[in-house]
């Protein structure tokens, strides 16, 4: 928890260099346009609403981060973005045109490692251009230059299971690249990694991003991860899950891990924990003590 | 290393005599009603020399052996090579070696062609809700019936030669194939399709890059599995119609009171399916190089 010294309405004010970044990016055209989406589950005997009434569009080249409470439907939006499921009303358009089913002009790098592990490390990167017909040779030099973006080209010829979990993010990062799609969608993708390998991960990304043209939604549940690549923080509330506010991060870039503890980084921090936990609760709190301890067992 | 224990156990029946042999093999008869080389109970033995000793004849003298079912091990390390280099009984039978080649290519047969149809639609019903209900409740439903059961039928329709025999390791083999194949198939990791669908892959690219591909090594397990149980159905199948390859063998040594080759007979089967599924395993692991394996 973020100290309450820390004032949470520090994040309001944009620097001149942000403030004008943000009018740049949104003279950018719309990429992403979600509107007024809704997600109902249903089971057997009763509804559950995942998502209701989720409206926010997504500019070429943004960095998008979208954070809540377990249970928000986070990972829901980002499916139904992608077209593995489908939305119970409501539109998602990207270049203006509705989405429907999965494709190749939506990349997707998932939570848990999804290499192909029947395929070397070149070959996994070369999946999306085998399917879309490249040929062969372009599609093997293709796959290197990916390979080569996210430093791992020496590898080329391993098999997934010989690399580590952070190398085979990269990989499944240059995969979906590889097919050129307009954007890339990231499902807590570093999320499973341990908190070395993740902060390295998020500075990979922070180049690669910088590097080419594409445009990022990314779910974590991580909020200093959030404020650390996000241009824009999309904060989703549970039960049902609904957009509670999007904040527009107000820490100039280019970011450095020392600016983790720069006022902008820390009050944007506290706000977002007011946002998500506003009861500040303790998860000790939350548990009655009698239950965590074995019957007959005296609490001191 | 697991062989040590039962060929120790049977060894030590075997060679040491306070333990069972609960026989007696008569070497002279004397004054009883044994002959030389019977083999009688130990109480029938003692009660027949009481009686002989009380009339004052001479003794039976004999030494303790097994039943004439339980050879030792080495002699049927003997039958091994025996039943190798004997001549069939009666012209027109055929060698060991004979007999065990037409074994082979009854199970050859019967599981390919078991495989041709079963491994495909397997992969079908475990890929696509609309073919495994298409298929499967019916499947399910003939699995049950015990594939002898076809054996009149299919003498019947297919004569007395071979086809019956491949049918039936067909039957038992083809309706338990399509299950599990589907199975494991269902059983493929999801987020792997899902990922190849971002990836612009279609229902028909799915299967051929993915599900396919994915599933071979546990596909080529499976099918070990099945070759095992397909050599249980050979046996069934053998002994319908014309007796026909190992189990006719075994029949008649029985029948001629050769347990030792008996016992030969069914270790070769045992050898046979033991050496395929090692020599299997060894190429599946050259096959499946990028699989992560638990040491």
């Amino acid at each position: 928890m973020t100290p309450d010294y820390i004032e949470s309405d520090l994040y309001k004010q944009q620097s001149e260099a942000v403030r004008s970044r943000f009018e740049r990016i949104k003279q950018r055209p719309v990429l992403l346009e979600v509107e007024t989406l809704d997600k109902i589950f249903e089971d057997r005997e009763e509804e559950i609403v995942a998502l209701d009434d989720i409206s926010f569009s997504v500019h070429r080249r943004e960095f998008i981060c979208v954070i809540g409470p377990s249970g928000c439907g986070k990972s829901t939006l980002i499916r139904i973005i992608a077209g593995l499921e489908t939305q119970t009303s409501g539109n998602i358009l990207l270049d203006s045109q509705p989405i429907e089913k999965p494709g190749s002009d939506r990349g997707m790098v998932f939570q848990s490692y999804t290499l192909f592990p029947w395929l070397t490390i070149k070959k996994n990167v070369m999946f999306g251009l085998m399917i879309s017909k490249t040929n062969r040779r372009k599609a093997a030099t293709e796959a290197m230059d990916w390979l080569e973006l996210v430093g791992l080209s020496e590898f080329a010829d391993l098999y997934p299971h010989q690399l580590s979990g952070g190398m085979k993010q990269r990989v499944a990062i240059a995969r979906a690249l590889a097919n050129q799609p307009r954007i890339l969608l990231m499902d807590e993708p570093f999320g499973a990694l341990d908190a070395q390998t993740r902060a390295q991960m998020q500075s990979y990304l922070l180049q690669i991003w910088r590097s080419i043209d594409i445009t990022i939604v990314f779910i974590t549940h991580d909020l200093e991860e959030a404020i650390y690549v996000a241009d824009r923080i999309l904060v989703l509330g549970a039960n049902p899950g609904y957009l509670q506010e999007i904040v527009e991060v107000p820490v100039p870039r280019p970011r450095t891990p020392d600016q983790f503890l720069s006022p902008e980084f820390l009050s944007t921090k506290k706000h977002l924990e007011d946002l998500i936990n506003p009861e500040k609760r303790l998860i000790s709190e939350k548990i009655p003590i009698q239950r965590i301890t074995a019957v007959g067992d005296e609490v001191l | 290393m697991a062989f040590v224990l039962p060929l120790g156990i049977w060894s030590a029946f075997s060679y040491l005599p306070f333990l069972w042999h609960p026989q007696v093999l008569i070497q002279q008869a004397g004054g009883t009603y044994f002959r030389e080389d019977d083999r009688v109970n130990k109480k029938d033995f003692q009660q027949e020399n009481q009686r002989v000793a009380v009339d004052g004849g001479q003794q039976a003298v004999g030494r303790r052996v097994n039943p004439s079912y339980l050879p030792a091990p080495h002699e049927v390390g003997k039958a091994f090579y025996v039943a190798f280099k004997t001549p069939p009984r009666r012209k027109g039978d055929k060698w060991l070696h004979q007999s065990i080649w037409d074994s082979i290519e009854v199970i050859f047969w019967g599981f390919m062609m078991s495989s041709i149809i079963g491994v495909p639609l397997g992969i079908l019903c475990g890929s696509f809700s609309f073919f495994s209900r298409l298929n499967e409740p019916f499947i399910d439903f003939v699995r049950y019936m015990p594939a002898p059961a076809f054996g009149p039928l299919a003498v019947a329709i297919l004569g007395i030669n071979d086809a019956p025999k491949i049918s039936i390791v067909i039957i038992g083999t083809f309706f338990q194939q399509v299950l599990v194949i589907a199975n494991t198939t269902r059983q493929f990791d999801n987020s792997l399709i899902e990922t190849a669908q971002t990836l612009g892959a279609d229902r028909l690219k799915l299967i051929r890059s993915v599900i396919v591909p994915g599933i071979l090594p546990e596909l080529y397990r499976d099918m070990r599995i099945l070759l095992g149980w397909a050599w249980t159905y050979l046996i069934v199948a053998e002994i319908i119609g014309a007796k026909s390859g190992i189990s006719l063998f075994i029949t008649q040594q029985a029948k001629y009171r050769n347990y030792d080759n008996v016992f030969a007979g069914i270790i070769i089967i045992g050898l046979i399916g033991f050496l395929t599924d090692q020599i299997l395993g060894l190429i599946g692991n050259q096959l499946f190089v990028w699989e992560e394996r638990e040491l």
